[in-house]
């Protein structure tokens, strides 16, 4: 239950808003959903509407609203590489290929060890350096600009004998 | 000229409390909060010219005019969402230059009498956001944020709100109903925010770069203000460059910088030579400017793009060269909006739906003129049924591809060349 493991969380995220507009830390409360579990699992969503006295359903619209929320266990790491017009200028496009071609996978696909999972995504304000991907994990987004397929899959190296993020 | 507002590309340190503080920092804060009565500081943002950059271009001191004293409590909010493709101008200066951001927002706070400033950060930005939340942190120890300001009667707190990825959350009123927990989806307007906005309170949406700006507004004066830039345009502009071009980047510039000395001077020219073909001078949802040497002579401001069938919008420059074709940028450009689209208006919700499903069949061989004018014809049909900005940002570019560059639509040059 969210709101007996982080109990000091929850009131920080409930000091921002006004007492009386507790629909206001949906948001933050999916994060941290997603922080604990790695994606936001049934249970989250009934927590979620339990601390804010809203309906499951209405949790559930938010989560499938923004892109940035999951309802499904993925690989550890989302490989959110941008493949928009500025970007696409740049040749993101094929270097998604090529990173894919690399990997073995699909877009859209995990790898086989669960870690990596690439997706194609719209525009995240960095056009120029592209080529460049953001990774989500459950615990934080960090951007990796002016990328090259050679750096990547040394990043994903590192990533998978750690198994934790590298800046 | 000293950089004004990407101020960490002279004092890379600016983002230091101690370093922002030596160099006059929080001193307009002070003089607002000290010495100005709120409507004396809205009279001053008015006069300075100053105009909003998020991409209307709608005069910042007139919109903060139209908060009413009669309802309470009022609002600030930062649209800190950033996410028109093309566009990367206010990440750099949140990260770079967070405490100026940060006092514009608690300037234009005091000014329309808001107690709570929320900054609504597109959810991307996650390390933008714990940098800001430490620099408030910092403000409050500081005495800068809390209650009694400045040994005066005012209080204000700065929050930060986490998006988490969908582009119409840069619209002020879907980005208001994502802060009160609910789907970003348009209000139908009016009501405007300044009389229901956040929590159904007066509210203020400005755009990071605008309140950047007012600090130094109010340290400098309007008349300062007024002296840079053009006319109808005043102050600098942060221009982000993208695309076919040699040096992509912000570029801090006064408003009247041409396109040629952007792309030319600036951004180094295009890569082995090539011409530059199209512009879009508002990111993804530009117009196409067809690039011959009067559009390049043009001066960037507000009035001066109108007269190229265009808008400056945020001054998000992307360069096309003559290695591109048009049909495969507003294939780009259509497959952004499709996917961006809420869903709450038909004629946004269908209209780029099929807009999708034309422009697909096109690329996949079928290019007819039967299908491009019936892509022209569905965007046409879009245009002024939407319910926000976003319906018909998502028709300029065809619309305009499709008037303006005829060749690139004919059935042998479909497919041709592009990364």
């Amino acid at each position: 239950m969210l709101a007996e493991k982080y109990p000091e969380e929850i009131k920080k995220i409930f000091a921002k808003y006004p007492p009386e507009q507790k629909r206001s830390a949906v948001m933050p409360l999916l994060y941290l959903a997603q922080r604990d579990q790695g994606y936001v699992t049934k249970s989250a969503l009934e927590d979620i509407a339990g601390i804010l006295d809203i309906t499951s359903t209405d949790v559930a619209e938010i989560v499938g609203f923004y892109t940035l929320y999951h309802d499904k266990k993925e690989g550890k790491y989302r490989m959110q590489v941008c493949t928009d017009l500025a970007c696409a200028l740049r040749g993101a496009d094929q270097f998604l290929e090529d990173l894919c071609g690399n990997l073995g996978v699909k877009v859209g696909e995990t790898t086989s060890d669960g870690m990596i999972t690439v997706e194609a995504v719209m525009c995240l304000a960095g056009c120029d350096k592209a080529p460049l991907f953001q990774v989500q994990s459950s615990q934080r987004i960090a951007y990796h600009e002016n990328m090259t397929v050679d750096k990547t899959m040394e990043l994903i190296a590192a990533l998978r004998k750690s198994g934790r993020e590298v800046e | 000229m000293a950089y004004l507002l990407l101020r960490h590309r002279d004092l890379p340190d600016i983002g230091s409390l101690d370093v922002y503080k030596r160099n006059g920092g929080f001193e307009a804060f002070k003089k607002a909060v000290t010495g100005m009565k709120p409507q004396e500081v809205i009279d001053v943002v008015k006069a300075s010219g100053l105009r909003g950059r998020g991409g209307a271009g709608f005069p910042t001191g007139v919109k903060w005019s139209f908060i009413p004293n009669s309802i309470w409590p009022h609002y600030v909010v930062a649209n800190a969402d950033e996410s028109e493709p093309g566009t990367f101008k206010d990440r750099e200066i949140m990260e770079g230059n967070p405490f100026q951001f940060l006092e514009g927002v608690a300037i234009t706070a005091y000014a329309t009498g808001a107690n709570a400033a929320y900054v609504y950060l597109r959810g991307e930005f996650w390390t933008v956001a714990a940098l800001l939340d430490a620099k408030i942190a910092e403000m409050e120890k500081a005495g800068f944020l809390g209650d009694n300001i400045f040994g005066s009667d005012y209080s204000l707190r700065i929050f930060t709100h986490l998006g988490a990825g969908a582009y119409i959350c840069g619209e002020e009123t879907a980005l208001l109903e994502s802060i009160e927990g609910k789907r970003g989806q348009p209000r139908i307007r009016p009501p405007f925010p300044a009389v229901y906005g956040l929590y159904g309170k007066p509210t203020v949406v400005n755009n990071v770069e605008t309140l950047t700006n007012v600090p130094l507004i109010i340290d400098q004066g309007a008349g300062w203000f007024k002296s840079l830039g053009t006319a109808d345009s005043a102050g600098v502009k942060v221009f982000s460059l993208s695309g076919r071009i040699n040096k992509p980047g912000n570029y801090e510039l006064p408003f009247g910088t041409t396109f040629r000395q952007l792309i030319y001077g600036h951004g180094g020219g295009i890569p082995d030579d090539h011409p530059v073909k199209a512009i879009m001078a508002a990111g993804a949802s530009s117009t196409m400017i067809v690039a011959d040497d009067k559009a390049l002579d043009t001066p960037m401001d507000y009035a001066s793009v109108r007269t190229l069938g265009a808008d400056l919008g945020s001054a998000s420059v992307i360069v096309i060269d003559d290695t591109v074709s048009l049909e495969w940028i507003i294939s780009k450009t259509i497959h952004f909006f499709t996917h961006e689209s809420c869903g709450k208006c038909t004629p946004c919700r269908e209209g780029t739906f099929w807009m999708m499903h034309l422009i697909d069949h096109i690329e996949q061989g079928s290019v007819t003129k039967e299908n491009v004018d019936l892509l022209h014809s569905v965007a046409k049909q879009m245009q002024n049924k939407c319910l926000c900005p976003l319906g018909e940002f998502a028709t300029m570019a065809v619309t305009t591809a499709i008037e303006r560059f005829p060749a690139d639509f004919a059935p042998s040059k479909v497919g041709g060349s592009h990364d």
